[in-house]
């Protein structure tokens, strides 16, 4: 059970473009929403009004400063959850055979019924995709949306993971990275598309597009607001010359 | 890493006791009867304690035993049966050397190779996880090892192998510290890594994804620790060999001298654990800006 799969049949998975997205956490929202209220465990919060509250989510958005050489710092929204890695580290160490790698999609899943909840899975990911929920003290991580993107009670457009049907700015598409004539394998060909962390060798199935750089002339506005007169004249150079007379 | 008060017991008393049923099934003491009860009493009782204490910082204690289904692939499933089976293998050893007087001399080199990779199967578990560079490396078996032989052989009362052991431990704690500081930056991975975003110019966190705590910072971004582990270092290895050894090397032999020199190595690998857990650092820490920027 623990071990990893040679192959699997496809590689589904999640790329997500830090061009576009706007860090709205929308995302964040709909996936711990459908995800509370569908498979496994529901996605608790403890102390929620109170001075400390915590929560178990399996996607969040950081957002980070990169700051050019010459030029202004940009913000990126960078949305992180599970990256259903080739070579999970997360799958080899769990003790129960709780932590699985799909055979069929690749998608990795957590059998909670077997899962003891000792932390160890959370330990090896190094991208922090596992939590353990305060209240049911089980592990807790994407689950690729694996209950609405089968699911044929959905209407077609809706079988995608709630984090990709809710973004308001199709910064995340979902498919098939098995695949290379797949619309997400094609746009990480054209975008250079990358995986995080690649030196700790997990292979990734997700992968990000990296921000376009910005155009030179962004400041529209800005010329506008030059001074229309570089030298005062009139009763303004009056003043100016006393007021500088005057030290 | 948090240092959670049930896995630093675990590991540290039932290193011991692992390290001293390798001396007792050996022969060093060659003990029976009562003398045997007493060695062997006290090593499954740090064994047993340390396991029991396993099982507390589970979510699922009740689920403890599904633990031994993936021996094939994973170190805590393996550890979990490299204990069971050293305690039974032990008690081999144990029970007739208690109760007839007589020591299973064939059973004692298998049973003290159990224990000691019990220990090593406890080493690797974090020795295996590489998002934790500081663990990811040969010396954290060595001197899980070394803690259990230089503890095992003082709590046997083998003074004179006790007092050099207790010096190449020392030796080994002093290499996982200093080797052990470098790490992070050895492993390569940087804020940059992490996000992809070094090509555009300097990357810094610039905000978390969250106004509070959340599991990942609680569990795997504790930095409490590292503000006093220069002192912590230095009681530690004061505490787990320079007073054992000074007690063992400069002192007459006396039992009240020995149990000092017991409870002080005791009290000094417990600092150290804790260090080892504490001064560890979870690469996920670089997405919320800890460990500073990346270029």
């Amino acid at each position: 059970m623990t071990s990893l799969p040679e192959t699997t049949e496809t590689r589904l998975g999640l790329v997500i473009d830090l061009d576009i997205c706007v860090g709205c956490h929308a995302c964040v929202t709909a996936c711990k929403g459908w995800n509370t209220e569908n498979y496994g465990a529901p996605l608790a919060d403890k102390n929620a009004y109170g001075a400390d509250p915590v929560g178990s989510f399996l996607n969040r958005v950081h957002s980070y400063e990169v700051t050019p050489d010459d030029g202004p710092a940009q913000l990126v929204h960078f949305p992180k959850s599970c990256l259903h890695c080739t070579d999970a580290p997360c799958v080899t160490v769990c003790p129960t055979g709780a932590s699985y790698k799909r055979v069929e999609d690749g998608i990795v899943l957590v059998n909670e019924a077997d899962c003891i909840g000792c932390g160890l899975c959370a330990w090896a990911c190094p991208y922090g995709a596992r939590e353990m929920d305060p209240v049911e003290k089980v592990m807790k991580k994407c689950t690729l949306c694996v209950d609405r993107i089968y699911n044929d009670n959905l209407p077609e457009e809706d079988r995608v993971p709630a984090c990709v049907r809710t973004c308001p700015t199709g910064a995340r598409a979902f498919g098939d990275l098995g695949d290379p004539e797949s619309a997400v394998s094609k746009s990480v060909a054209a975008r250079g598309g990358f995986d995080l962390m690649p030196e700790q060798g997990t292979a990734p199935v997700n992968k990000y597009l990296p921000p376009r750089p910005r155009d030179e002339a962004i400041d529209v506005l800005g010329p506008l607001l030059d001074p229309v007169a570089e030298e005062p004249t009139g009763f303004l150079k009056w003043l100016d010359t006393t007021l500088e007379k005057l030290g | 890493m948090h240092p959670a008060p049930s896995i630093i017991l675990f590991t540290t008393l039932s290193g011991l006791g692992f390290g001293l049923m390798a001396f007792l099934t050996l022969g060093f003491p060659p003990v029976t009867g009562w003398i045997a009860f007493i060695f062997y009493g006290l090593a499954y009782a740090l064994a047993g304690v340390g396991l029991i204490l396993s099982t507390f910082h589970l979510g699922h204690p009740e689920r403890a035993l599904k633990a031994f289904t993936q021996w094939r692939s994973s170190w805590l499933s393996r550890e979990a049966w490299g204990a069971v089976g050293t305690l039974v293998l032990v008690g081999l050893c144990a029970v007739p050397a208690v109760f007839a007087d007589f020591r299973v001399y064939t059973l004692g080199l298998p049973a003290a190779a159990l224990a000691l990779w019990t220990v090593y199967a406890t080493s690797m578990i974090y020795t295996q996880i590489k998002s934790v560079p500081r663990w990811h490396h040969s010396s954290t078996p060595i001197l899980f090892l070394a803690h259990a032989i230089a503890g095992g052989a003082l709590l046997a009362g083998q003074i004179s192998l006790a007092a050099p052991l207790l010096l190449v431990l020392g030796l080994i704690q002093i290499w996982a510290w200093q080797s052990g500081d470098r790490r992070l930056a050895q492993s390569g991975t940087t804020l940059v890594t992490a996000t992809g975003l070094g090509s555009g110019g300097d990357v810094r966190a610039f905000e978390p994804p969250h106004t509070g705590s959340n599991y990942l910072l609680t569990e795997m971004v504790h930095v409490v620790g590292r503000r006093h582990a220069m002192k912590l270092r230095i009681f530690g290895f004061g505490f787990m060999v320079l007073l054992p050894w000074l007690i063992l090397v400069a002192l007459p032999f006396h039992h009240a001298l020995a149990a000092l020199a017991i409870l002080s190595h005791c009290a000094g690998a417990l600092i150290c654990r804790w260090l080892f857990f504490a001064e560890a650092e979870h690469v996920v820490g670089l997405y919320y800006g800890e460990r500073g920027a990346g270029k």
